[in-house]
């Protein structure tokens, strides 16, 4: 019923006229209004005191930080996935920040624009170790839970036909407390989603120890966050947020440093904390933007490691999400 | 010869334009207000539109042929992820249908067996009825269906322990049970033959009921056309029958008659043509059982909160129906010497349903409705097949969601009409 209503809404707005400086409407309410997942620990999950942590919250709270100097200036809303993105477009969100898959249809024809990739991810299979699998390519006959309105759904599909096999069912349930249940009670062999989600799932179970992901990744998942069409100057604000994670990290510009930092005579390091040019008035901000940012967050790699790194419940490697400069793909875009 | 000055100028030529006239004034203004609706309703469509494509998002319903991609679990037509949203969509309509139409039935039997036990003089029968309709009514659908999918359904064994059934175990158990109790020279051999019959070939487990499915072979039309001509012959029989009755008042056993027509008639034909039904049964392999047909858990919990929780109101409908009855009617019954089944069955249900008519369809309403809670089981539905997986792969809202809101309609305004047409059916009886 929700979904009438975001869709309601959704209709209703794109029947008016949306035009709106999102940027200016964010000052006006004083917020940033952020869709996340209904909880899934290290990227998104609420705490007994509804207190939000993770990966993909501290993302909303850098922006947060770049507008009002304050991370705490975020309203969270938990969506489902196939929620999120009517909860986007009616505008209830000015940004999603919620392990989405970076695709060619969300990025044009659902009226989407994608910022960046906050983590490299890709699809994989949770199963029972009792049942005692090597590979994914064991799983004929199986039947699969799967959250519906995900990537995931779709990519499941398309391995079994292209493996040819045959005889698997896939059950796709509303939300993920309802798919974690249904794995959990019996009722499917495997569960399904992106590794870092069955990472988070599997530490949810009672006991953890008595499940295995499997080695196979069967699809590329780019997880980022994403704006509405239509309104440019947000969409780049959102952007460089990003950018400015990954280049902080790659000039060692951490939590911790970043007053000092200040006084530095690295060309680089100046542009980015403003201490040289005003780059940030370029999206509607005040040219010492990443220095509030960082001192709110930290860099990229402070968040991950901080969320989702080794020396979290999650222990995931950095592996792809390192640096270009460190082995991995995350390549902050200069500031100049 | 008609006077002119009594007949008067024609009506309408008398009527003064005048804003006095309330006839006139109303239909002013209901087609003022309806050019409004349909100004309103055309800018909407037009600034929607012209939003949609400056903001690049897809509009039209093009997206209907695109492939669909994604797998659904129950399916009453063939269907894989390479076919279209369209086909997809008649999929969770079915899918919709079957388990409101089934709900239906279910729920209506339910009710009017726990609405009579509910009035029954039996002390238990009583309670047992009524603590029923309290518990079922009280507690959201919702919930009952998550009760049935995780608490009960879920805490069957897996596939590998899967309860058979077949007329092997049953016979071998009444056999070891005969034997059990000294009954030796009885039980043993009746174990004995039905370990001679082959494997169970019904089966129930955490996955689901899964069942023998038989194949039509060439000639099973024949079964087909015998099976149609027995159920128009029991229709006559039944005709004739009543007509009899209402003539002679003697009795003619036409439910039966027509029941033996409709078993035997086919099985004659299915013989005459040489057997052309096989039967495929379902074979443990790997993760699952491979063949026959499978009920999956999760249309088996839906259909059962929607036909337990719909069942108490029902109940209760059925209750004040028989109630609103007046007393006269079953004592006059009684005192003809009706028993009290007969007195039921004859003189106050067909009574009692002018009243529990018109509250029934709007509980057959709300059940359609809630059919579509299965979403949070996994049951694909309409709306979690449409509404849910292809507007959030397509995200084509408007078009979704108004095709959606259509198709819910029409079940509704379909429902109404029937119980419409059965309620001035039964309304007739009226004396
Ligand atoms: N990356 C995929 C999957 C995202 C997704 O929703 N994954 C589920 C897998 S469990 C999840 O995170 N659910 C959390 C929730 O619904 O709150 C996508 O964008 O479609």
């Amino acid at each position: 019923m929700k979904r009438i209503l975001f869709a309601a809404v959704g209709l209703l707005s794109l029947a008016g006229a949306v035009n709106a400086a999102t940027l200016d409407e964010v000052k006006a309410r004083g917020a940033v209004n952020c869709g996340v997942s209904q909880g899934l620990p290290g990227f998104s999950s609420p705490n007994d005191k509804n207190e939000w942590s993770g990966l993909d919250v501290d993302f909303c709270r850098a922006i947060a930080a770049a507008i009002f100097n304050d991370p705490t200036k975020v309203k969270f809303s938990p969506l489902s996935a196939k929620d999120r993105f009517t909860a986007l477009t009616s505008g209830a969100i000015d940004v999603l920040s919620r392990n989405t898959t970076w695709t060619m249809s969300r990025d044009t024809t659902l009226g989407f624009n994608f910022a960046g990739v906050i983590y490299y991810d890709g699809q994989g299979f949770l199963v029972r170790k009792a049942v005692g699998l090597k590979s994914a390519k064991e799983l004929q006959g199986a039947s699969i839970c799967v959250q519906t309105g995900t990537s995931n759904e779709l990519n499941v599909s398309d391995f079994f036909r292209a493996n040819n096999m045959k005889n698997g069912e896939v059950i796709a349930f509303g939300t993920i407390d309802e798919t974690v249940k249904a794995y959990e009670s019996g009722r499917c062999d495997v569960f399904t989603a992106d590794r870092s989600q069955l990472a988070a799932v599997r530490l949810k179970l009672t006991n953890a120890a008595d499940h295995v992901i499997l080695p196979e990744t069967i699809s590329k998942e780019p997880l980022g966050p994403l704006v509405r069409h239509g309104d440019d100057q947000w969409s780049d604000l959102v952007k460089w947020v990003y950018f400015a994670l990954l280049n902080a990290e790659e000039l060692g510009i951490t939590q911790k440093n970043v007053e000092e930092q200040v006084n530095s005579q690295n060309p680089d390091v100046k542009r980015l904390l403003g201490t040289d040019g005003k780059y940030g008035e370029g999206i509607g901000l005040t040219a010492d933007w990443v220095v509030r940012i960082v001192k709110a967050t930290g860099n990229y790699g402070e968040i991950y490691d901080r969320n989702v790194g080794p020396a979290t419940p999650l222990g995931i490697d950095r592996g792809l999400n390192n640096l270009w400069t460190k082995g991995g793909i995350q390549y902050g875009m200069p500031v100049r | 010869m008609s006077d002119a000055r009594l007949s008067g100028p024609p009506a309408a030529s008398r009527r003064r334009w005048s804003w006095t006239d309330p006839k006139l004034r109303s239909s002013v203004i209901q087609i003022v207000l309806a050019l409004i609706m349909v100004w309103l309703v055309w800018s909407f469509y037009a600034n929607a539109t012209a939003n949609l494509s400056r903001l690049g998002i897809a509009s039209g319903f093009g997206f209907l042929d695109n492939r669909a991609g994604f797998a659904i679990s129950q399916s009453l037509i063939p269907y894989n992820e390479s076919m279209s949203y369209g086909r997809a969509f008649v999929v969770g309509l079915l899918n919709t249908l079957l388990v409101a139409f089934l709900g239906v039935i279910l729920a209506t039997l339910i009710g009017f067996v726990m609405g009579v036990a509910r009035l029954s003089k039996n002390v238990v029968i009583k309670a047992l009825a009524s603590a029923y309709v309290e518990v079922t009514r009280n507690l959201p659908p919702l919930f009952q269906i998550m009760f049935w999918y995780l608490a009960v359904l879920s805490t069957l064994p897996g596939p590998r322990q899967s309860w058979g059934f077949g007329l092997q175990p049953l016979l071998g158990s009444i056999g070891s049970g005969l034997s059990a109790i000294g009954l030796g020279f009885l039980g043993n051999p009746l174990s004995g033959f039905a370990a001679g019959l082959s494997a169970p070939s019904v089966f129930v487990n955490n996955r689901g009921l899964v069942l023998p499915r038989p194949i039509f072979e060439d000639g099973s039309m024949a079964i087909l056309y015998a099976l149609v001509a027995a159920v128009v012959a029991s229709v006559l029989i039944g005709l004739w029958a009543k007509k009899r009755r209402e003539a002679t008042g003697k009795p003619f056993p036409a439910f039966w008659t027509g029941l033996a027509l409709i078993i035997v008639l086919p099985l004659a034909a299915s013989y005459a043509v040489g057997n052309p039904v096989s039967i495929e049964t379902p074979e443990l392999r790997g993760f699952n059982f491979v063949g026959g047909v499978r009920v999956i858990p999760e249309f088996v919990s839906l259909l059962l909160a929607l036909a337990i929780y719909t069942g108490g109101f029902i109940a209760e409908i059925v209750r004040s129906g028989i109630l609103a009855v007046s007393k006269g009617q079953s004592e006059a019954a009684h005192s003809l010497g009706l028993r009290s089944g007969p007195t039921l069955r004859l003189v106050i249900i067909p009574q009692a349903m002018r009243v529990i008519v018109p509250p029934l369809t709007s509980q057959y309403l709300n059940l359609t409705k809630n059919s579509s809670l299965g979403v949070a089981v996994g049951y694909p539905d309409l709306f979690a097949v449409f509404a849910g997986t292809t507007l959030n792969q397509t995200g084509q809202a408007i078009e979704i969601i108004a095709v959606t809101m259509a198709v819910y309609l029409t079940i509704s305004i379909v429902t109404s009409m029937i119980m419409g047409w059965y309620n001035k059916r039964v309304a007739l009886v009226e004396r």
